[in-house]
Order: C-alpha cells, then sequence, then structure tokens
C-alpha cells in the first residue's frame, strides 16, 4: 500500500466534494488512482478528456506513482 | 513571459513588454468573454486555474512558438476569478521581424493555451444554472 495525497480541481472538486485527500492504496500508475478515486466518488468521466500531474509534474496515465506522491487530477480544460 | 492574474488585464502595459528595435510588425489577440454559447445567454465566467503548472506550461507554449516560428517578443496573460461579458479573458501579444512569424506565433501561443493548461471555466447563465465548460480539442493533447 502506497500512501497518496489526491488533488481535485473544478469539476472534480465539486463533485468529490472536497479539494484534496489521503489516501492509503493499491496502486501503480496514475491511471490506477484515477480509477480508485472514481469508484470512491461514482465519477464516469472518461480519462480521455482528463490530464493528471504527478507532484506539480505533468504526467501521462501511465506514469508510476511513489508512496508520499502528490496526484493532481484536473477535469476537461477550457482556457481563453 | 507568461503570467495569471485574478485582476483586470491592462492592456497598454502589456503592449509595452513587446517593443523591440528589431521588431518590424507586431500581432495581438485578445479573448473577449461573451454573452452567448451554444444557443445559452450567459451573464459572466468563472476562471478556475491551478498556477503553478499553468504559468510552467505556459511558459513552455512560449518557448515552442519561438522555436517554430522565430519572434523577438511574446506576451500572455490568462485572467482566474470572476468575469463580466466584454472583460478580457486571455490576451497575446508577438513581435517579430516580420509579420509572418508574429501571426504564426500568437495563433499557435492561443490555440496551445487553450488545450494545455490547467485552466477550467465555468459559465453562469440567465437562467440561473451554470456549468464547467468542456474543451473538445484536449482529448488528444498528451504531455511528457
Amino acid at each position: 500500500m502506497k500512501t497518496i495525497t489526491v488533488r481535485y480541481f473544478a469539476g472534480f472538486r465539486e463533485h468529490a466534494g472536497l479539494g484534496e485527500e489521503t489516501l492509503q492504496l493499491d496502486v501503480v500508475t496514475a491511471m490506477d488512482v484515477f480509477n480508485e478515486t472514481r469508484a470512491r466518488h461514482g465519477s464516469t468521466e472518461p480519462t480521455g478528456h482528463c490530464k493528471v500531474a504527478i507532484n506539480d509534474e505533468m504526467a501521462d496515465w501511465t506514469a508510476k506513482v511513489s508512496d508520499g506522491d502528490t496526484v493532481l487530477l484536473f477535469p476537461p480544460v477550457a482556457g481563453g | 513571459m507568461f503570467a495569471v492574474s485574478s485582476s483586470a488585464i491592462t492592456v497598454g502595459e502589456l503592449r509595452a513588454h513587446l517593443t523591440n528595435p528589431g521588431s518590424g510588425g507586431v500581432c495581438i489577440f485578445e479573448g473577449w468573454v461573451r454573452d452567448e454559447n451554444e444557443g445559452r445567454t450567459v451573464l459572466r465566467l468563472e476562471y478556475e486555474v491551478y498556477d503553478p503548472l499553468a504559468i510552467a506550461e505556459g511558459e513552455k507554449v512560449i518557448a515552442e512558438a519561438g522555436q517554430k516560428f522565430p519572434f523577438l517578443e511574446a506576451t500572455c496573460v490568462h485572467r482566474s476569478g470572476l468575469l463580466e461579458i466584454g472583460d478580457c479573458a486571455v490576451w497575446v501579444g508577438v513581435s517579430a521581424k516580420h509579420r509572418d512569424e508574429a501571426f504564426k506565433a500568437c495563433r499557435y501561443i492561443i490555440d496551445e493555451i487553450k488545450v494545455r493548461l490547467p485552466i477550467w471555466k465555468k459559465e453562469h447563465y440567465a437562467d440561473g444554472d451554470s456549468g464547467w465548460v468542456v474543451c473538445e480539442r484536449c482529448a488528444n493533447v498528451r504531455h511528457g
């Protein structure tokens, strides 16, 4: 098990009802973290439109997460 | 230079950043808040920005634009917070030796910023409803 801090933004934060939580998760990749939190909060957002960052660096969904990492989950962006 | 601003964008100050004796032209794009989207009357917009990564990614976009279309000066500022109709939401300015590089770099910067930066836009509608806007192009953009 790894201790992972997950941060939610915009629609994800509103859906989860919180901006951040620290969880004990049996995960390998950023995608695993997303799937765990989707199950936890009942989200059906497709991954393809979302982005992820690990410790303030943009990452791919296949990137590995380590014990103590902070994973930032970004819903579909819309700047401009 | 890329920046996020929680207060009104002051165009005159930004334009001064583009001054360069070698520049033969400047191309400026301003994104404004409009009062309609997909048939719904919009009263105001709210931008949520994750500043640390938006700034890092914004600087990366400007650097990429400079490699593809060599310019002399470039500045971009994106707003955060609550905006009213007609407010400037994003400002991009590029000065270059010739107009072609200025136009192309300006276009590249605004296009990439819209789909890559951790920025979210919530529309507040006249009927009292509100919703986060989804950008369709973002699904195909990868980071590494």
